[in-house]
């Protein structure tokens, strides 16, 4: 029982970019006596082949491909199998597996079927003094908690967007088919539909995001809002009670529940600032805050602040941000 | 229809951040003096146990592993809102388990209560957030498993369930018996129980079992291979800069800064 395992996603199409999430946590692992870079690759037609190549560029040695018809999205039940039977060939010490719609299902479920230690939404993996740490939030993000997993093996799910991709490195590699049989008939659960409800750039993946909150007094609000993200390039995303209350898709969430983001600049407009929103925004570079409360929390975790009603801050900010784009 | 909801007792997560404390001890947050509350997602829950059971009728048992001697009102509410019994799996150190720790005491548990068909929790604990529970109650139950559900309804002898997913949702057709975590939602926001069912709550039954009494099943994930080594509060560094004037002046100081660095 040796190396690490990624469980590389293409259930969605393309790999997704949580998959090379995954390669950066176990690059930080590899050099500590953990083994080398494998991955279980799981999808459904000829992409897959681009899918391993890019594994591969980034570091990857071996990879176990499963391609089979009911590797789409949201399947977590195929997808399960076909994990299984890889890591039972590979034993691999450590799994890793993307914290995503289907990882957060597939980790503790596999790790149940391999009696591995189990640690959820990692934001930091690393080996100190030969101890595997794992770092994670807790408490609505008001603290972090360090675990030490001594067991193998162990199965950890990595949270979407707390590490970067890796860069490159190419690795030339074993490129292995993996046959695995899925009786259709035989799974407690298939997806019936699959609904998109962002925009052609998600929020997660945004460089610009606009964000929300209960203070924008209603679904006409987040008009402006939309405007606002449309002149910067950016997509929206929402605090809790806006999404709670069905003003905005629940997918468009930011925080603890919702979506972890780190881009390059995100503006909260009417959002107070509980931690449990922070905890979704704290890797954001540049950080801006409109709120009418000058004492809102939000504040205490900005760069730049506006204190005023955002029926007359974003309007005007549109105006000018177009005046400076020369439109 | 047979449906058990897990609900769990926490701090209330919403307190300000002035009365939230780390025991270095027990690594886990101080609750003496604090209100407790069932956690978040647990209320979406049970309103879900309980709107199935207004539609198409259906028995709802509340389940809790915790300290029984300070469980008194997460149990009282449970019963009020409209679940029909309640099981107390006592146990004084719950609040510093870990989700693998209380997922075999909850199989266990689930296992006595013996007649179920659905399993309900919420989609994460709102203290630890751990999100481990239900996947893993699933497969130590055999049951077919769905996580961040937004809503729940009957469907060709099974279950049609909308999951929140990455960018969207999923419609998910679901065998029973099955376990669902559950995410809020504008159809599931809970109801508050009235007077009357506060009072009608107090004559159902409470049945206490003491979590050494119960039959552990055998594998699963093994928590037995986690510490935790260290829980810490960070210090926030941050400093606002407060951008002055008219609601004018101050959006053009912002489009300003926004060109500085570039991001416009
Ligand atoms: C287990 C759990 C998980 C959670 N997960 C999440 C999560 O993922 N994401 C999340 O966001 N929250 C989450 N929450 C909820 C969180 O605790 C807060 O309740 C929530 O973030 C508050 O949202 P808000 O800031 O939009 O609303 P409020 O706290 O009500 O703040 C509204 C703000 O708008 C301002 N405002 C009002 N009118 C105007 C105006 N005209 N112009 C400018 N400003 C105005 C007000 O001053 C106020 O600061 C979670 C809570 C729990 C317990
Ligand atoms: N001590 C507990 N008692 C009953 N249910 C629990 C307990 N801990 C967790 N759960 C259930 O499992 C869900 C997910 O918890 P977690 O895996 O800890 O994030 C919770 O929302 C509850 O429904």
């Amino acid at each position: 029982m040796a190396g690490i395992c990624v469980v590389a996603s293409a259930l969605d199409g393309a790999l997704s970019r949580s998959s090379l999430e995954l390669v950066a946590a176990a690059r930080a692992l590899e050099g500590s006596g953990e083994g080398g870079i494998a991955a279980a690759l799981l999808g459904s037609g000829p992409h897959l082949a681009e899918a391993a190549d890019t594994l591969q560029r980034h570091g990857v040695a071996a990879i176990y491909r499963c391609d089979h018809p009911l590797l789409t999205s949201g399947q977590t039940d195929a997808a399960l199998i076909a994990t299984e039977q890889i890591v039972r060939r590979v034993q691999p010490g450590i799994v890793l597996v993307s914290a995503d719609t289907v990882g957060r299902e597939l980790g503790p479920r596999l790790a149940a079927r391999m009696g591995a230690a189990l640690v959820t939404e990692a934001v930091d993996v690393a080996v100190e003094g030969g101890a595997l740490l794992v770092r994670r939030q807790v408490y609505g993000g008001r603290a972090m908690a360090t675990l030490a997993v001594a067991k193998r093996p162990a199965v950890l799910t990595v949270k979407p967007r707390a590490l970067d991709v890796p860069e490159p490195r190419p690795s030339t590699g074993t490129v292995e088919e993996v046959p695995v049989a899925i009786d259709g008939a035989a799974l407690g659960t298939r997806v019936r539909e699959v609904r998109r409800e962002q925009a052609e750039v998600g929020l997660e993946d945004a460089q610009i995001v606009v964000g929300g909150g209960r203070g924008l007094g209603g679904p006409e609000g987040f008009k402006v809002l939309q405007q606002l993200a449309e002149v910067l390039g950016g997509a929206v995303g929402s605090s809790r009670p806006p999404a709670d209350a069905g003003w905005v898709p629940i997918s468009w969430q930011i925080g603890q529940t919702g979506k972890t983001i780190r881009p390059a600049l995100y503006i909260a407009v009417g959002i107070s600032g509980a931690t449990q929103h922070v905890a979704g925004v704290s890797g954001a570079r540049t950080i801006v805050a409109i709120n009418r409360d000058p004492d809102a929390p939000i504040f205490s975790v900005a760069h730049l602040g506006i204190v005023g009603d955002y029926r007359e801050v974003v309007p005007a900010l549109i105006a000018k941000v177009k005046e400076l784009q020369g439109r | 229809m047979d449906i058990v909801v897990c609900l769990k007792q926490v701090v209330d997560p919403e307190l300000p951040v002035r009365d939230f404390a780390i025991d270095p001890a027990t690594k886990r947050q101080v609750r003496e003096g604090r209100p407790l509350v069932i956690s978040t997602y647990d209320e979406n829950a049970l309103e879900v146990a309980l709107q199935l059971k207004d539609r198409g009728g259906a028995q709802v048992t509340a389940l809790t592993v915790g300290p029984a001697a300070a469980l008194g009102d997460a149990v009282r509410l449970a019963l009020a809102m409209g679940a029909d019994q309640a099981v107390v799996v006592d146990h004084p150190q719950a609040p510093d388990l870990l989700g693998v720790e209380k997922a075999r005491l909850l199989a266990a548990a689930i296992r006595r209560i013996g007649a179920y068909d659905l399993i309900l929790c919420g989609c994460e604990s709102a203290d630890w957030v751990e999100r481990v529970v239900p996947p893993l109650l699933a497969e130590m139950l055999g049951a077919s498993c769905v996580t961040f559900a937004a809503r729940v309804q009957p469907a060709d002898g099974g279950l049609l369930v909308r999951r929140v997913a990455d960018d969207g949702f999923h419609e998910v057709d679901v065998r029973m018996p099955a376990v669902v975590s559950i995410a809020s939602d504008e159809a599931n926001r809970p109801r508050l129980p009235k007077v009357k069912d506060i009072v009608a709550a107090k004559r159902k039954p409470v049945q206490s079992w003491p979590a050494g009494d119960l039959a552990l099943p055998s594998g699963g994930a093994d928590g037995s291979g986690v510490e935790v080594r260290e829980v810490v509060v960070p210090q926030r560094t941050a400093t606002c800069e407060f951008l002055d004037g008219d609601p004018v002046e101050q959006a053009a100081s912002l489009a300003r800064r926004l060109r500085d660095l570039k991001l416009v």
